[in-house]
């Protein structure tokens, strides 16, 4: 666990695509399977990308559209962090691309981060890390996912809970008063509890990787899907994230009470309400989002953040934790405090 | 902890099972409303019911809701040894 001192968060954007699906029309479920699903998961509609969309166009128009409304020069941004499981490219990395389409200085310091539900609190802690050391003044972090691009429509273990998002957070150096507290972890035993098997240099695209493969009934995919084993990611979650978030408000001073919102990844609302409980946090102070952005992967707390409390976010002095938990497995907890930060709108394309 | 409250949140937690159903030799995996949705629904009552996590080969391993009950009151012992 650690600190960073005089780093704050100034503007949060996110952006959606305009299409979406309802969990109700889902074709690969029978309608008891799809009546349990959404009430144990909470997850009733999803944005879906259309082919082309990507988490970088996504991004972009979150970032476009937040430095329009902050009105600062662009040159103050030293740092530019992609945070995401699904980039454009696998060569070149696409925070490159996207400094050139953001028209950020060359000086300016682009890089991809492969994470996913954790990234966003991961990313918050590495752009403030850069931030301390490089002198920069400001730092634009974007993460976000088309998960939707990655699973097999055909799996139901999968595709009724992916939905596709990008955000941008404008984060800024300040004075020493504001800190940001971190605890982050990883556990690389559980590396294929959530995997894609073909397509890395491990396992090569070969013909055979897009033959589709009958698992069980209801799930079809094929080996450059994603594939997740429930049991072993719900149990992680169980396990780790309730006692992370008591051990980083314990190492700075807070208890509950203390915090305003507590803002988890957005996973299914059965495991989420089994970390609120374990918290024994009341229902108002932990957001949901779920409903109608299902799980948008790394994007899932700005997602949150922006639709659930824009208004407080805009207006008020706010004591925020955020927790990230999944792929990796990975997971990291921020403490931090707004005041008054730039939030727009949910952004539609 | 006694069998025949674990056998109740496990009916409750079931959906559209009677009560009266689930007897201690039930096969629950060849229920008509046993899924992998179920699966979690049940890690997540157990984990909060009795504080013990079962992993996805423990319900592999066990064939009826006695032998589920074994598992869970084996690892409470080992939690509060």
């Amino acid at each position: 666990m650690f600190t960073v001192s005089g780093i704050k968060l100034s503007g949060l954007a996110v952006s959606v695509p305009k299409q979406k699906v309802s969990n109700h029309d889902y074709p690969f479920a029978t309608v008891k399977e799809k009546e349990l699903f959404i009430k144990t998961t909470g997850i009733e509609n999803r944005r879906i990308a259309p082919e082309g969309l990507t988490a970088s166009d996504l991004c972009f128009e979150a970032a476009e559209k937040l430095l329009l409304e902050m009105q600062f020069d662009k040159s103050e941004i030293g740092v530019l962090l992609f945070i995401t499981q699904t980039p454009d490219w696998i060569i070149p990395p696409t925070a490159i691309r996207l400094q050139h389409r953001l028209a950020l200085q060359k000086s300016c310091i682009a890089l991809d981060i492969n994470l996913g539900c954790s990234g966003y609190v991961y990313g918050l802690s590495v752009m403030s890390s850069l931030l301390k050391t490089t002198g920069a003044k400001k730092g634009l972090l974007l993460v976000g996912d088309v998960s939707s691009s990655v699973v097999s429509e055909k799996d139901k273990s999968t595709s009724p809970i992916f939905s596709d998002a990008g955000s941008a957070t404008v984060l800024e150096v300040c004075g020493d008063e504001n800190k940001i507290h971190f605890s982050l972890h990883n556990d690389g035993e559980g590396y294929n509890a959530i995997i894609i098997p073909d397509g890395g240099m491990k396992s090569k695209f070969t013909p055979s990787s897009v033959e589709f493969q009958k698992i069980s009934d209801g799930i079809e995919r094929n080996k450059t899907h994603l594939i997740m084993n429930g049991v072993d990611v719900f149990n992680f979650s169980l396990r780790e994230v309730a006692p992370d978030a008591k051990q980083l408000l314990a190492f700075c001073g807070k208890e509950t009470k203390d915090v305003d919102y507590f803002v988890f990844h957005q996973a299914n609302l059965l495991m989420n309400e089994a970390i609120r409980k374990k918290l024994a946090l009341v229902p108002e102070k932990v957001p949901y989002s779920l409903k109608d952005f299902g799980n948008t992967s790394s994007a899932s707390i700005p997602i949150t953040l922006v639709t659930q409390l824009r208004y407080r976010l805009t207006n008020e002095k706010l004591s925020l934790l955020l927790s990230g938990f999944g792929v990796g497995l990975s997971w990291g907890t921020a403490i931090l405090e707004t005041d008054k930060m730039t939030c727009l709108p949910l952004i539609q394309i | 902890m006694q069998l025949e409250d674990f056998i109740k949140i496990f009916e409750a937690e079931l959906a559209d099972i009677a009560p009266g159903t689930i007897k201690p030799d039930t096969v629950f995996k060849l229920l008509d409303a046993w899924n992998s949705m179920q699966a979690l629904i049940l890690i997540a009552m157990i984990d909060s019911e009795y504080g013990v996590t079962l992993t996805a080969e423990n319900l592999y391993d066990c064939l009826t809701v006695s032998d589920l009950f074994s598992v869970v009151q084996s690892k409470k012992a080992v939690l509060n040894s």
